[in-house]
């Protein structure tokens, strides 16, 4: 027993450290790539957003006949996340952070995600496959962090956790679970028309094989729950405190998917025709100064609210939930980017949410 | 002897903890000061904090809470 505990306290101290933040980095930059060359969409081996979007497709909450699949990456990184928090002691069914904030913020950060058309993951992704437009969102999503961080020294606080029953944590890996079910069995009705949506063209078609999928992420879900991995919280800690930690395993995720792109021939330099991408250069920006703003008010990056659900984070949950409701509207509603450009609405969903994120900021605050 | 002074960063987000605890060491400059906290990535960010600005920790668990005593002589 005592051998057993000296070995997880010396994972522990590895992953807590600067080499085990960059390992998790380059191990997510890796596998992405390596998820895309299986047949993941291009510079898409990993996108919370998308991949939320799809499985919001893929259960009918949205029309959109290309983005449908029930992506099992998301599965795999709040269950690997559960796995380890379990193993390590740290799962805690926590909630009562102003859980309604959390689902708007959500909300709001998938629509300027889908403006953008990736996460914060998927715009590094796009930036190491050599897509020049993920430079602009990257430029929106340290602009909205930066906002955000007035806020945050200003004494913006969403409130405190409290400790709740277990079963509260365990509902989104408990969902996590229902939908991988789904995904395996895939059900057909009487007529012999499948349940679940699942496109046959499009992003919504192209896909690894689940078994690599869910392993690769189960396997990031767990490290990156070791790591405390997390892109906003990099470049969130850099502005206010000038704290590099997280910040290294974003860079180390940049540079370990470059170079699997170049040795897969997967890097493809320029503006034009990149893959699932638009060259709108102040949407892109003002997409992910949107999401930015809103997932650093929510204290992380979706990857990281995923990882949080599974601790047991019964908040993180709802600010996933919001995720999908507002990938099924930004669908519905024509707000979402395509190759082609910006949704009718995109611009207009996106000032409207950045008035509702500023409203956020400036009134759930405490006297600093 | 002075109560040692305490600040609470149980059940917040980040980059709370961190903030405040990095507040409360700018103000003391040097001394001694309590943390207690429930989250482990709270835990781990206080523990880089304090070696990156050479305070020395100590560390008390109950159950699932921790409190971090955090100190720093005067004299360096």
């Amino acid at each position: 027993m005592g051998q057993e505990n000296q070995i997880l306290v010396k994972i522990s101290a590895f992953f807590a450290s600067k080499s085990g933040i960059i390992f998790v980095g380059g191990f997510i930059g890796v596998m992405a790539a390596i998820l895309q060359h299986e047949g993941n969409p291009g510079n898409m081996g990993f996108c919370i957003a998308c991949f939320q979007r799809d499985i919001a497709g893929a259960l009918g909450l949205h029309s959109a006949e290309v983005v449908q699949y029930l992506r099992p990456e998301i599965m795999g990184i709040v269950l690997g996340a559960f796995m380890a928090s379990v193993m390590f002691k740290e799962f805690r069914a926590r909630t009562g952070s102003a859980p309604i904030i959390r689902f708007i913020l959500g909300f709001f950060a998938m629509i300027g995600a889908l403006v953008f058309l990736g996460c914060p993951w998927r715009a590094f992704l796009r930036l190491a496959g050599g897509d020049g437009n993920a430079v602009l969102g990257i430029a929106g999503l340290v602009a909205g962090i930066f906002v955000g961080t007035i806020f945050i020294k200003s004494g913006f606080n969403l409130g405190r956790t409290k400790k709740t029953y277990p079963l509260v944590g365990l509902i989104l890996p408990g969902i996590m679970i229902a939908l991988l079910i789904l995904l395996i069995w895939d059900p057909v009705f009487g007529d012999d028309t499948n349940v679940i949506f699942k496109s046959t063209s499009g992003p919504g078609s192209m896909y690894a094989p689940l078994a690599l999928s869910l392993g690769i992420a189960i396997a990031v879900g767990f490290f990156a729950q070791r790591s405390r991995f997390c892109t906003v919280g990099g470049i969130r800690d850099t502005i206010i405190m000038k704290d590099y930690h997280l910040l290294l395993g974003a860079i180390a995720l940049v540079v370990a998917a470059f170079v699997t792109n170049i040795a897969l021939s997967q890097f493809n330099p320029g503006f034009e025709d990149q893959p699932v991408a638009h060259n709108d250069y102040l949407w892109n920006f003002m997409g992910m100064l949107l999401a930015g703003l809103a997932f650093v008010l929510a204290g992380g990056c979706p990857g990281r609210q995923l990882i949080l659900s599974g601790e047991g984070n019964a908040d993180s949950a709802i600010f996933i939930l919001g995720m999908i409701a507002g990938a099924a509207f930004s669908h519905n509603l024509r707000l979402a980017s395509s190759p082609q450009g910006t949704g009718d609405w995109g611009p207009a969903a996106v000032i409207f949410g950045l008035i509702v994120c500023i409203v956020i900021g400036f009134t759930l605050r405490e006297k600093v | 002897m002075a109560l040692t002074e305490r600040i609470d960063v149980r059940g917040l987000s980040c980059p709370q903890p961190l903030v405040l605890t990095r507040k409360k060491m700018k103000e003391l400059g040097a001394g001694t000061f309590e943390v207690i906290g429930d989250s482990a990535t709270a835990r781990d960010n206080i523990y880089r904090l304090a070696r990156e600005k050479a305070w020395d920790i100590k560390e008390e668990r109950k159950e699932d809470e921790f409190i971090l005593i955090l100190s720093k002589s005067k004299d360096i």
